[in-house]
């Protein structure tokens, strides 16, 4: 009895401190990602296009990891909403207005747009039909922007595309500087939101959702219209970075939403790992990384290794390659708790 | 059907058939304000399907649910829910990789309207936590808040369902089997927990435990074969010679 009331008010004590989660050194962690890419701006001289691809892949595969990862919606068929919003920023530059940020807010909210409809299409469904549902929908986008030539250029790609300086002010330079610190930008901004939303009652609720459907819905959670909701926020998300990567190239093919591209981007995550936000830095970063150096001795050398990393990683550890991170740093965190707990008793 | 002025839910003709089969026939059941009441009923008596067209889990072929005045049969279950129709689950269905306190949190935001926050919600889910945190201390579990749910006792884990259920502030509390594999030696966690609840809360209590039925209900509804054959304080149920015959000459006390 006197323990149980020892513990609550132990528990009393500790829980508001955990929220209000004051300022401590190891949050400088979380700076680790933009500083490395900062750094990268300055010595990567000759490598900014291939950041640039980087940093919209990670935009891409992070926009995954709230779908599958967090809500757990199977997807293959995400390269839909990366698609549809390169060709929207394409589209929207060649016939309207030619300023990134104004393409790349219209490109967001049309995928969004698009992630809303399919998602309150499909969504009802769960397992192996939504994965099927999610795989036609990226066919129909695919066939639509292939035969729409007069529109997307069909099969020759949509080129022509302008981008004016960001904010009137920074020009594209040849080298992708600007491309970089631009992508950089709105990969931050949102990282920033990913971040709040999966901490947010909204985000607690999908991962409930993902947990047990069944749960959720006996404490009355509209089930469906959060995984809409979800689902649509996603594929704006990949909007954005099919809108960046049509920007940074001012080239959209149809590549941009072939089911390979789907499948790239799960490998990513998978690879970096799910649920864990960072997982799809990593992982994205190795994937390009490794398609780059060792695909330029040969094509197959770096389809091994993707191939290898996958199998070991989805075989061995779960929670890919940043769960083997984290895994390593709660075991440091517990031995530095306890000789702090030690050290507070003596 | 004159309904009584403080019943809080109304059961009239409910009927379900799967296939041929019909698994509630024409069931009728009134729950007052802070009734106690036990729901038992030989296996394949069709409680849990009772149950689960009270929640709006199955759609029912025939008859009408009222809860205060509201028409609910139509209902979907997380419409019910906010009706203060409440229920926990026979198999654990918690979120076994989210913290105990979390659990109850996530139930507290939803009935709050909390839940489709996404980016500001601190002062919010400071006050779900802190509300969570009251109903498990209520139930009874308050140290474990910061544990995963899957790291609990089974026992406990119960209780925590309890805890979720009552964190929707129901005015109708469904108990599916509340006492389901918990050893007979701490059976009693259960009951003093279940002796806890609320007063005001109306309660049904769907279990095989006849033990707890008969220390916790003050009436006891039997439902054979899809209908309700008799409703009785348990003292009477105990020597009712249908009962006993429906439980094969067991004796049900």
């Amino acid at each position: 009895m006197t323990n149980q009331q020892q513990a609550t008010t132990q528990q009393q004590i500790l829980a508001p401190a955990a929220m209000s989660r004051p300022f401590s050194p190891a949050m400088l962690w979380h700076l680790l990602p933009w500083v490395i890419a900062l750094i990268f701006f300055f010595v990567g001289d000759g490598y900014h296009s291939l950041g640039t691809n980087i940093l919209v892949m990670i935009l891409f595969a992070l926009s995954l990891d709230l779908a599958l990862g967090y809500a757990g919606i199977i997807t293959l068929g995400h390269a839909a909403f990366f698609g549809a919003g390169a060709y929207a920023a394409g589209i929207f530059a060649i016939h309207f207005n030619a300023d990134p940020v104004l393409g790349l807010l219209a490109a967001t909210a049309i995928a969004g747009l698009l992630g809303l409809l399919t998602g309150m299409l499909i969504l009802h469904t769960r397992g192996e039909t939504l994965l099927m549902l999610t795989l036609a929908i990226a066919a129909i986008f695919y066939e639509i922007a292939n035969h729409a030539r007069w529109l997307t250029g069909g099969d020759d790609g949509l080129s022509g595309i302008r981008v004016t300086p960001v904010f009137g002010l920074f020009r594209f330079d040849l080298w992708g500087k600007t491309a970089f610190l631009y992508a950089l930008s709105v990969l931050f901004i949102w990282f920033i939101i990913a971040a709040l939303v999966v901490r947010s009652p909204f985000g607690r609720s999908l991962d409930g959702i993902r947990q047990n459907t069944k749960r959720m819905r006996a404490i009355g959670t509209p089930v469906w219209w959060r995984l809409v909701a979800m689902y649509s926020l996603s594929a704006a998300m990949a909007g954005s970075a099919g809108a960046l990567t049509a920007q940074s190239t001012r080239l959209v093919g149809l590549s941009t939403l072939e089911l390979l591209t789907s499948g790239i981007v799960a490998v990513m995550l998978v690879l970096g790992g799910e649920r864990r936000l960072y997982g799809a830095f990593i992982g994205a970063a190795i994937y390009v990384v490794v398609q780059d150096f060792a695909g330029s001795i040969s094509p197959f050398i770096w389809m091994f290794v993707i191939g290898f990393l996958l199998i070991i990683i989805v075989l061995f550890f779960e929670g890919g390659l940043m769960g083997i991170i984290d895994s390593v740093v709660a075991k440091l965190k517990g031995k530095a708790d306890a000789s702090g707990q030690t050290g507070k008793r003596t | 059907m004159n309904v009584a002025a403080d019943n809080i839910l109304t059961v009239r003709g409910l009927c379900k058939n799967f296939g041929a089969l019909a698994v509630t026939q024409q069931v009728d059941l009134d729950l007052a304000r802070g009734a106690r009441i036990g729901l038992i009923g030989p296996n394949g008596a069709g409680k849990t399907t009772l149950v689960n067209l009270l929640t709006g889990m199955l759609s029912s072929d025939a008859g009408t649910i009222v809860i205060d005045g509201h028409h609910i049969e139509k209902a979907k279950p997380e419409t019910r829910v906010r009706h203060g129709l409440v229920r926990t689950h026979q198999i654990n269905t918690l979120l076994m990789e989210t913290s105990v306190r979390d659990n109850v949190a996530i139930a507290v935001a939803e009935r709050q309207n909390y839940a489709w926050r996404m980016l500001r919600y601190g002062p919010q889910w400071r006050a779900c936590l802190d509300e969570a945190q009251h109903y498990l201390e209520e139930m009874r579990i308050g140290h474990a808040g910061d544990r995963r749910v899957s790291e609990l006792p089974y026992g406990e884990q119960r209780l925590l369902e309890i805890a979720i259920g009552l964190s929707l502030k129901p005015r109708i509390l469904l108990l599916d089997e509340p006492g389901a594999g918990i050893p007979s030696t701490e059976a009693h966690i259960i009951h003093e927990a279940l002796e806890s609840l609320p007063p005001d809360i109306a309660i049904l209590l769907i279990e095989h435990d006849m033990d707890l039925v008969f220390k916790f209900a003050r009436e006891i509804v039997v439902l054979v074969l899809g209908r309700v054959l008799t409703r009785d304080v348990p003292a009477n149920i105990s020597s009712n010679a249908e009962v006993r015959s429906v439980y094969l000459g067991r004796s049900v006390v």
